[in-house]
């Protein structure tokens, strides 16, 4: 019987994929919903197949009035072949990404018949030290942003013994936590979401594996409020998952208990910094904390907590389903296994990229990518997110990898690469980056709360033609005092997208300046 | 200030009935509670902070830091359809500046779709960063969004309202 996969994505319910489901439902035909393939650009892209497990072949940008007379045909212009056959997934090679835009995201058989809890069967199988030393060796870091490798986290948690929450009695229940950090706030990056809505289950089944591991008995999944449809479809899945005895006590019939459920953020970007995620979970402000002490000793409501990011969560199944040496022996250095690259803003072909660590931005943005949407020549990439730095386009032949961005004074951040063309103005982007600051940061140290309030006033005048020629060096002092003393990484790298502007991109500082002094000269010779 | 629907003694019982579960279940319930409120009244009325604190056993104050902490709660009953535009880079780099301008031009213009949205209140990143300008309308996610794609999404929130009353 013929079946039809319609993504279910919010990037693909954007731009219409609703519609024309119902438009093939109303046709009577089998559909099914599924999550993105990632190829956004081609949103909603329609696939079709002769059974659920036949070759699939799609249509991209589908809109209902192609459904109409013959429908959709092979000889349609926007016939795109086997989807798996095409460039920009065939070079792909996708770990965490493997089932999402394939699967039906809340269908648990489905979930089963594409590998999913193998990870979790092979890992309850194996001590918890095992385990442990399986992630070590698989090399995965914190995908978040900071890089922190995985095993070692697990380890601190590990030798920890699980305690009350702080300020109940000493005899209440004992927990160690399992906290998901899905606040992903950074512009450019969608990779956290389209896993959630396409593949939840495998998200669920890390953070199961994480707990065995360090015996954790309880999880959370810190949710940005932006993303209503990631919600709604992790409830489901936990829910499902609940049924089947994948969550709940004695998880697949083993000896863990471990329970998942998700909270929802409220619209505060710092609470994506694991301090104040935590103070958030736990209902307060959400603003950083000083470590000491680390949240794997002292955590959520003073537990030993283990806290990754959904990505480096969502590694965890395929590294205990295919072995951490495979994982290992992607990628570069100390840059191990996979990444998932998220190709954003003024892009061509945007979507999502995972591949082992080291391609170049280049090949990203060129070859992958295709180069600008709107055909202009490009002017610069802002790599990580709004604190990441702003890459030229003659410097992008940097692989992407921890170190390598590093020595180039960037970062990988979340993965995600923001590409602009050249009408961009680069001292915009600056001030933008302070506003940004002046908006989001908690406000409980200094260097941060003020220090972005006066980067957008020194930036001002700065910009402003009659700026004394010091200027420039008070917002170097400005930017190395935030730099130096932010709590966290909101003031610490705030620097970075402005002075990454300012270096590479001097004229653009000098613009305002030269057309006011235009206009003067003009009225002169008038 | 609003009028706020938490004045008599069978309102603020009725608010103590929806938050003491929450408070009763969950650790750290002073965000939760906060939630369920807006989620109920669709903002977070006058009166309501107090209730709050006495069901999660804290003071006004903590309460009250919360609230004002984060954007998404309100002080205010919201308008009938919620338009944000994403404020972040990834839409600035797609034209994302000029729809804010064209759009607050569309209300200005209009008067009827003013009131209807309210005043827009920027975000920043919907996680639709390769297929923006992004949007939000109500709980709606918007692509490639324009001034056209919006009042339609508008115009479709009302219908949804409408149906629903």
């Amino acid at each position: 019987m013929t079946v039809w996969f319609v993504p279910r994505d919010a990037a693909a319910l954007s731009v219409g994929a609703d519609a024309v489901a119902t438009a093939l439902e109303a046709r009577g035909e089998h559909v099914v919903r599924t999550g993105s393939r990632g190829l956004l650009w081609l949103e909603p892209l329609v696939e079709c197949a002769d059974s659920r497990d036949g070759k699939r072949v799609g249509w991209g940008n589908v809109q209902v009035c192609d459904l109409e007379a013959d429908g959709l045909s092979d000889t349609a212009e926007n016939f795109l072949g086997v989807v798996e056959e095409l460039d920009y997934l065939a070079c792909q090679n996708r770990w965490i990404y493997e089932r999402v835009g394939i699967i039906d995201p809340v269908d648990a058989d489905d979930y089963l018949a594409h590998g999913g809890m193998v990870g979790l069967q092979r890992a309850l199988e194996l001590s918890p030290a095992t385990v442990v030393q399986a992630v070590t060796e698989s090399g995965l870091r914190g995908r978040g942003g900071a890089g922190f490798p995985t095993g070692i986290k697990w380890q601190t948690v590990a030798q920890q013994v699980p305690v009350p929450h702080k300020g109940d009695p000493i005899d209440a229940p004992c927990h160690k936590y399992i906290c998901v950090n899905a606040d992903e706030g950074d512009s450019g990056t969608f990779a956290d979401r389209m896993l959630m809505e396409g593949d939840p289950f495998c998200l669920l089944e890390g953070m199961a594996i994480a707990a065995h591991a360090v015996g954790a008995d309880r999880g959370m999944i810190y949710l940005r409020s932006e993303y209503p449809a990631a919600i709604a479809v992790m409830n489901e899945a936990i829910a499902k998952a609940r049924d089947r005895g994948w969550l709940g006590r004695g998880i697949l019939g083993s000896a863990c208990d471990f329970d998942v459920s998700v909270r929802v953020g409220a619209g505060s970007y710092v609470c994506g910094e694991e301090t104040a995620m935590l103070e958030s979970l736990e209902g307060r402000r959400g603003t950083v904390r000083a470590k000491p002490p680390l949240p794997a000793i002292e955590g959520l409501f003073g537990t030993p907590t283990v806290i990754n990011n959904v990505l480096t969560i969502a590694s965890v199944p395929s590294i205990l389903a295919r072995g951490a040496e495979a994982y290992a022996a992607l990628g570069q250095e100390r840059s191990r296994g996979t990444q998932v690259f998220q190709l954003a803003g003024n892009i061509a072909r945007g979507g999502i990229v995972e591949v082992a660590f080291g391609i170049s931005a280049h090949e990203l943005i060129f070859d992958l990518g295709q180069g600008t949407k709107s055909g202009r020549p490009l002017k610069a990439v802002q790599v990580g997110g709004p604190l990441g730095a702003y890459l030229p386009a003659d410097k992008l032949q940097v692989p992407m990898a921890y170190e390598t961005l590093a020595a180039q004074g960037a970062m990988l951040g979340h993965g995600g690469l923001v590409v602009f063309d050249d009408s961009v103005d680069m001292a915009e982007q600056a001030r933008f980056a302070m506003e940004f600051c002046v908006e989001e940061s908690c406000g409980k140290c200094t260097p941060c709360r003020i220090g972005a309030v006066r980067g957008v006033e020194v930036i001002d005048n700065l910009l402003a033609s009659d700026a004394p020629e010091n200027t420039e060096q008070l917002l170097r002092d400005l930017c190395d005092v935030m730099t130096q003393g932010s709590l966290c990484a909101m003031g610490g790298l705030t620097p970075q997208p402005v002075l990454s502007a300012l270096d590479q991109f001097p004229e653009d500082f000098k613009r305002v300046a030269a057309r006011v002094d235009a206009a003067t000269q003009g009225a002169v010779h008038e | 200030m609003t009028d706020s629907p938490i004045k008599t003694s069978e309102q603020i019982a009725a608010l103590k009935d929806l938050l003491t579960p929450i408070a009763d279940r969950e650790p750290g319930p002073v965000l939760l509670c906060l939630q369920a409120v807006q989620g109920h009244y669709g903002y977070v009325p006058e009166g309501a902070v107090a209730v709050v604190a006495e069901v999660c056993n804290v003071t006004r104050a903590d309460v009250h830091g919360v609230f004002s902490y984060y954007s998404d709660l309100k002080k205010s009953p919201p308008p009938a359809i919620s338009v944000r535009l994403c404020a972040a880079e990834a839409c600035q780099a797609v034209g994302g500046r000029g729809l804010a301008a064209a759009w607050s031009e569309a209300c200005a213009a209009d008067p009827k779709l003013a009131a209807a949205t309210g005043t827009d209140e920027p975000v920043f990143c919907l996680g639709n960063c390769a297929l923006g300008p992004a949007a939000l309308v109500n709980d709606q996610l918007i692509g490639r969004a324009n001034v056209a794609t919006l009042k339609s999404a508008v115009e479709a929130a009302q219908n949804v309202t409408e149906a629903t009353r």
